[in-house]
């Protein structure tokens, strides 16, 4: 009898779009934004403005006349001490530092964590442990051994030092991600790559690498933004010529002496946040895919 | 006969867990061979060892007549089919089956031929421009046999192969694989906890326990005559029913009923008197007009009726025991109601009550 009219509610339930929990939610989203947005506002504005326009005091207001002049400023001029050539110097010093550290950490961390989750030997759960215990040592009791340990092999104030001091930090909390991440991955893969007569290396490069992919990214971003952002390694393993970005930021911002030019120093703190939030809009996606993988095994 | 795969005094100890106790096996050439028993009994174990992918704690493998207990994996002319197929997701088809033998650095001709040959025999030919994410399960499973195939062993280890896949699709890939080793006649070990494949597939069953082999048998001795009573429990589905009593003068008696098991063929002629279970197959039960012929007649009171169409199972009590009684599907018995049955002792098991073991 399919002409029959049905009676009552039938179909999908009308939604309503005004309800409280609605209301609620997106309450809440839009005010948290805010709390992060608004700062992030201020500085662009501010880093776009001249110095008479912020003495007028309008903090929220937008620039009456746009001017890259405090960007220009910031990278190459403002002055630190004797040198006057901005944030450009502590920009490469940083790259310097950054790549080799990133490699070498993310290298050498995911054999690590491919071999204690597929080639267990007597006493790797021990040995995991113990680097794991390495995460939660704080930093500032290990400053001054490293001090005299780089000083014994003639890195101090050298940037082979700080990417050393780098790849190691970087050890406990990357072992323990690439471990967890290649543990989810089933051990009969690994069995039947061994059947298939490949090695340590081969089942590495051949087997795993491919599949872990999204591990990589984490690994990536977690590597990139921790020692870009570094500042206290950098301010303590380097000398003036080799300050790494952030020490520099922090200089220039600092500096007591002169005027406080706050348009030089919104563009100089955007410049140095940069690299980062660059990382995180180009690999986003695949972050997030990690993250949760890597999540799901212990 | 020569062996294909000798284990001599396998022991494997996970620290002071004891998972293969001093185990001894020969397996044929050319045989079927199935490890079967219920998770935990040692037959992935003991598979990963002939394997090579588990180091073993003491004793010895042979393959092919050569000691191979510390050889790797890839030397030791196997091929391993695993349960979750282990496909390499990134690689092709091709790519999977070819890895072995680019390993092995086999010329480029030779590894084509091969990877024509088993993706001719399988029929997946079609496929081989494919990623493993992109096939069905029973596909799927055909390239990990594949993978063995080109491989060019002498045996090959089939882990729970056919356990991921849907009812269906599990008894035609039984078949494949059946015709398969008719093909080939390579010497082909079998794990599973499944009683239908292992009767179906093998030439010999190795019913496993503990970590020690139970029974080893063709499917028809270990069915017909199983040598303990884990084993007459384990195989056979509804299982076994299993009465208590005592073995006195070749009779079984349990309470006032008295079975005189006549024709029944005792492991030892002169058997003593002792306390003793009897094992009778619910299938081996006769009903109706065939009851008159049986040379024990009981009458029992239908309890329960599960009807599955091909047949029909009823729980009965006899005397104060549950008793299970496989009919024919279109028998019609109802709840409460008294039928008559028959009992062969001569295809009954005995069991002494202490050792358990077949008497």
């Amino acid at each position: 009898m399919p002409d029959i009219a049905l009676a009552g509610p039938s179909g999908p339930k009308p939604k309503k779009r005004f309800s409280r929990a609605n209301i609620f939610l997106y309450g809440t989203l839009i005010m948290v934004s805010m709390y992060y947005l608004l700062p992030l506002y201020v500085m662009v504005v501010t880093s776009l403005k001249g110095m008479p326009e912020i003495r007028m005091g309008n903090v929220f207001g937008p620039p009456l006349e746009i001017t890259f002049e405090p960007w220009v400023k910031a990278w190459s001029e403002a002055c630190t001490g004797v040198n006057c050539d901005g944030l450009s110097r502590g920009f490469w010093n940083s790259v310097q530092i950054l790549i080799p550290s990133v490699i070498l950490s993310i290298s050498i961390a995911s054999v690590n964590g491919y071999a204690l989750s597929h080639w267990k030997f007597k006493g790797s759960e021990v040995f995991f442990t113990i680097l794991i215990l390495g995460a939660f040592i704080p930093y500032q009791t290990m400053i001054y051994p490293i001090v005299i340990l780089l000083r014994e092999v003639g890195l101090m104030g050298d940037l082979g030092g700080l990417v050393l001091v780098h790849t190691i930090f970087g050890m406990p909390i990357l072992t323990l991600l690439f471990r967890n991440y290649f543990a989810s991955i089933p051990e009969e893969l690994f069995k039947a790559a061994r059947v298939d007569g490949a090695g340590f290396w081969r089942i590495y490069f051949q087997i795993m690498l491919p599949m872990a992919l999204p591990i990589f990214v984490v690994a990536i971003i977690l590597q990139v933004t921790g020692i870009w952002n570094d500042f206290l390694f950098g301010v303590i393993y380097t000398k003036p010529a080799t300050y790494p970005m952030t020490v520099q930021l922090n200089n220039i911002v600092n500096s007591v002496q002169g005027i406080k030019e706050y348009n030089v120093n919104m563009a100089a703190t955007l410049l140095t946040g940069l690299v980062p939030l660059v990382i995180y809009f180009a690999s986003g996606k695949l972050f997030v895919r990690g993250i949760a993988a890597g999540a799901v095994k212990g | 006969m020569s062996y294909s795969v000798e284990i001599k005094q396998l022991d494997l100890a996970f620290g002071a867990v004891k998972v293969l106790k001093n185990l001894d096996l020969n397996i044929n050439e050319g045989e079927f061979l199935v490890l079967l028993g219920s998770s935990g009994c040692g037959k992935s174990t003991l598979l990963n060892c002939i394997a090579g992918l588990l180091e073993v704690t003491d004793g010895q493998i042979h393959i092919k007549g050569k000691n191979v207990t510390w050889e790797e994996p890839s030397e030791r002319g196997i091929g391993m089919v695993f349960q979750s197929y282990a496909l390499y997701p990134q690689m092709t088809v091709k790519g999977n089956l070819s890895f072995g033998l680019k390993n092995a650095k086999l010329p480029k001709d030779e590894i084509e031929k091969r990877v024509a040959r088993a993706a001719d025999i399988l029929q997946i030919g079609p496929l081989l421009d494919r990623k493993p994410g992109a096939l069905s399960g029973g596909q799927r499973q055909r390239v990990a046999i594949g993978r063995a195939l080109v491989r060019d062993v002498d045996v090959f280890l089939f882990d729970e192969p056919l356990s991921n896949l849907d009812a269906k699709l599990r008894v035609d890939l039984r078949v494949e694989l059946k015709r398969l080793h008719n093909q080939l006649k390579n010497t082909m070990i079998y794990v599973t906890h499944d009683q239908v494949e292992a009767m179906t597939l093998a030439d010999r069953i190795a019913v496993m326990k503990g970590g020690a082999i139970m029974q080893l048998g063709s499917p028809d001795e270990i069915y017909n005559k199983p040598r303990n009573l884990y084993v007459a429990d384990f195989i056979g589905s509804p299982s076994m029913n299993f009465l208590e009593g005592h073995l006195e003068g070749g009779s079984f008696k349990v309470d006032d009923m008295v079975m005189p098991m006549v024709g029944y063929e005792f492991a030892e002629p002169q058997t003593a008197d002792r306390p003793a279970m009897i094992g009778i197959r619910p299938e081996h039960v006769v009903t109706g007009e065939l009851v008159k012929n049986a040379p024990l007649q009981f009458t029992v009171e239908v309890d329960l009726v599960e009807p599955m169409g091909s047949d029909t199972l009823v729980y009965a009590k006899l005397g104060q025991h549950s008793f299970r009684i496989r009919m024919d599907g279109q028998a019609i018995v109802k709840a409460g109601q008294a039928i008559e049955i028959g009992v062969d002792p001569s295809r009954a098991s005995l069991f002494d009550k202490k050792t358990e073991d077949r008497l």
